[in-house]
């Protein structure tokens, strides 16, 4: 438990100092979001039908880049060897990163979700405990897998393409769960998501115990 | 064994297109676009059972470091995502006179067409990966993650709309196959599907491990022509 945390305070004082990932990927997001906006061309009465899809849409797709770039730095003077021979367990490794891409997603909601609502005509102040209910799962499963496959990533060849590649339709449920726990969360309320939100929930506890219990395997040498 | 498996593997498929095509009554409402269904229901079946032999040698090559399970692991992913590629190509023939349309994003549709995507990926690791040991490791998480995946996506899909038609349900519609020859010749059909896909599995894991010999009395080869000279 304290190598984890270890982890989670490194890699946030290494983003304190740059600000790096955080601002690609909150600029990257905010793009994402106008280029979403911009292509569906909605009439103003039909916008706040499209939040969900625009919001998840643009959490997968900067996601990806967030998390990747999490491990791009542990190449850099081959860091990823000196971690694994520290006296840190792979698996308190994996929460480590786990909490650090957690916390960097999270940031990037606090700015995605509010200006989804204001491109979109939406005022999500009613709804905001139910929704912040949904975004943390979604973020928390999101982060479960790509911390995992990440890790892959960056140590095979093509790696720029294979994170989406391998991640995306593993994804798929996560997707379909948060979409449609966000509309009906807008719709009425958590009650009403009970369906998807149980399936968000099953999705991120089976796949944080999977990647706490796989990661030794993938960063053994 | 090498040689009668190809033998009963052609007897039960010529079983299995006799009885659909002779034998077997056409369907009353859809007409003869529903023998097709013989074929891609079994196919299904096969691609599942692939699929579940991914996540079982993955989880045996990564607690033993088998080769053996390694080569079956590639080779049930090469030919679950063999057979998933047939249940989305007689599916869409037997959906556009039936339904209208070749696509749908019905919950199954949706579910195949995903697992499909998760497998071929599996198979763009292990092609592109590299040449690295580590990659059939990275293989094998990914296949037990990909099995994983598949209850959740069973529930999630559910989530969405629905109108393709329960096979074997319980329900009080049943399941449509009102006449017994039907349900025989869709079990021959399922037989003669996996025997099929169970020989082309052993066919690829021996590929392999001769692929693997060669590479090695090759290399044996160099050293000793370097030695002479």
């Amino acid at each position: 438990m304290r190598g984890a945390l270890a982890i989670f305070r490194k890699d946030m004082s290494i983003e304190w100092r740059t600000r790096e990932g955080l601002s690609s990927v909150l600029v990257l997001g905010l793009l994402l979001l106008v280029v979403l906006t911009v292509a569906y061309d909605a009439p103003p009465e039909a916008a706040p039908a499209l939040v969900p899809s625009v919001l998840w849409a643009t959490f997968l797709f900067t996601g990806l880049l967030g998390v990747q770039r999490g491990f791009l730095l542990e190449r850099e003077n081959d860091c990823l060897s000196g971690l694994l021979v520290s006296p840190i367990d792979p698996a308190a490794i994996y929460l480590g990163k786990l909490a650090a891409n957690v916390a960097l997603l999270a940031v990037m909601q606090l700015v995605v979700v509010p200006l989804v609502g204001l491109f979109l005509h939406l005022d999500l102040m009613p709804v905001l405990p139910g929704l912040l209910v949904v975004l943390a799962l979604g973020n928390l499963g999101f982060a479960a897998l790509a911390t995992l496959f990440a890790a892959i990533s960056v140590r095979v060849r093509a790696r720029e393409v294979m994170l989406p590649l391998l991640l995306l339709p593993l994804l798929v449920p996560l997707l379909i769960g948060t979409v449609s726990a966000t509309r009906s969360v807008l719709a009425g309320g958590l009650t009403l998501a009970s369906d998807a939100l149980g399936v968000l929930a099953c999705f991120d506890v089976i796949f944080a115990v999977a990647g706490w219990l796989l990661f030794a395997y993938v960063v053994r040498d | 064994m090498r040689r009668v498996f190809p033998a009963v593997t052609c007897v039960t498929m010529l079983a299995a297109l006799y009885l659909i095509f002779m034998v077997v009554p056409t369907e009353q409402q859809m007409g003869i676009v529903q023998r097709i269904f013989y074929f891609h229901v079994s196919s299904a079946w096969m691609a599942f059972l692939g699929f579940f032999l991914v996540a079982g040698a993955s989880a045996v090559y990564l607690w033993n470091g088998s080769r053996g399970a390694d080569r079956l692991a590639e080779a049930a992913a090469e030919v679950g995502v063999l057979f998933c590629s047939l249940v989305l190509v007689t599916g869409p023939i037997w959906a556009r006179p039936i339904w209208g349309v070749w696509w749908t994003w019905d919950p199954r549709l949706t579910m195949t067409v995903i697992l499909w995507a998760i497998y071929a990926s599996y198979l763009m690791l292990r092609a592109f990966g590299g040449e690295d040991e580590a990659v059939q490791r990275y293989a094998a998480v990914l296949g037990i993650i990909g099995v994983l995946d598949i209850p959740i996506i069973m529930v999630s899909v559910r989530l969405l709309r629905g109108m393709h038609p329960a096979v074997i349900a319980r329900n009080e519609g049943g399941s449509g196959l009102v006449d017994p020859w039907m349900r025989i010749a869709l079990v021959v059909s399922a037989v003669a599907l996996i025997l099929v896909g169970s020989w082309l599995m052993q066919l690829r894991v021996r590929a392999s491990r001769l692929a693997e010999e060669m590479a090695a009395l090759r290399r044996e080869t160099e050293a000793r022509q370097g030695e002479v000279a």
